[in-house]
């Protein structure tokens, strides 16, 4: 029970009624938002958890022919080969709305569309373990890119549904209560001032009779 | 035009230059903290870093979660999965619905 601090006039009182029809309003529009953002949520946290177990089995598995490459060849025959890459990477964001929520939307563009580009080395050197982690790494590409693009848009999901949440909640348990009683108050006033001007004109009345004719009602 | 990087351990990242990745080896707690402060500032949408390394760096990642760019996302090193980016995952379902409910 807590009563803002406002003056009891009617002009308050029109101003108040039209806050708490727009509390109301409010209130029922973010509950909706919430409701479907937590859906969309849901479904999106369910592929993330797929994509992840799916994306850290492929790449351990890359990270194992990696393991058997290093050890199978020189260090510095290793570092020589990957030191300049053929593949050049780079990446193009935009956005998709969803429930007010920016997700992004990664698309990639490579530099040189070759298939075998990803190998940037002579075979002669290298271990045929090389090419299949590298081979395996960019098998796995796609995933990842879909996976950071999943992954963040479950992040800033998360936020905005605990920021939505805790407009849904203050509006239901403080604002609406308060602008409820509020109203209460200042009805219960404005009835007890009409009352108290009538009681006030009866005695006004019965005074003046009084004088007039001295005669008690 | 955004670039993806990959930050840990020379090992398990090398292997991604291959693909035309921007790739930024780092062992230590300090080298990881500075590239990712760097990359973070840097044009990178997409950062993929080891959860070895991601271990040094989590005030920093925690920063990160709720912007538009970067994303942050571990990735398993060489020396195997240690379950911290699915609970990662986790920790957004506990932040939306406020409880951990689809993991058990």
């Amino acid at each position: 029970m807590a009563i803002l601090n406002v003056n009891p006039t009617r002009m308050e009182l029109t101003r108040l009624k039209g806050k708490l029809a727009t509390a109301r309003r409010g209130h029922k529009l973010l509950k909706d938002k919430r409701d479907e953002l937590m859906r969309r949520f849901l479904e999106l946290v369910r592929e993330n958890k797929e994509l992840r177990a799916e994306v850290e089995r492929s790449i351990s598995a890359a990270a194992e022919h990696m393991a058997i490459a290093g050890a199978s060849m020189p260090k510095y025959a290793l570092d020589t080969a990957l030191a300049m890459p053929k593949q050049g990477l780079s990446l193009e964001v935009e956005t998709k709305n969803i429930m007010s929520v920016d997700i992004p939307v990664y698309s990639p563009k490579f530099k040189t569309a070759g298939e075998g580009d990803i190998y940037s080395y002579g075979y002669a050197l290298t271990s045929c373990d090389l090419d299949a982690a590298v081979r395996a790494l960019a098998d796995v590409f796609p995933q990842m890119l879909r996976l950071a693009e999943v992954e963040k848009s479950c992040q800033m999901m998360a936020a905005e549904i605990e920021r939505t949440r805790r407009r849904v909640n203050a509006l239901e348990h403080v604002m609406i209560p308060n602008y409820a009683d509020t109203i209460r108050y200042i009805t219960m006033k404005l009835d007890e001032n009409e009352r108290s001007s009538t009681a006030r004109l009866m005695k006004v009345k019965d005074m003046m009779l009084e004088q007039a004719h001295h005669y008690k009602s | 035009m955004y670039d993806i990087a990959v930050i840990g351990d020379r090992d398990s990242v090398g292997g991604f230059a291959a693909l035309g990745m921007h790739v930024v080896p780092a062992e230590s707690a300090d080298e990881v903290r500075s590239a990712l402060q760097r990359m973070a500032q840097g044009s990178f949408a997409v950062i993929y870093i080891t959860e070895a390394a991601a271990a040094f760096a989590e005030d920093l990642i925690d920063k990160y979660r709720d912007e538009p760019l970067p994303a942050i996302i571990p990735i398993p090193g060489v020396r195997g999965n240690t379950g911290a980016g699915m609970r990662s995952v986790s920790r957004s379902v506990e932040k939306a619905v406020g409880s951990d409910i689809l993991s058990k």
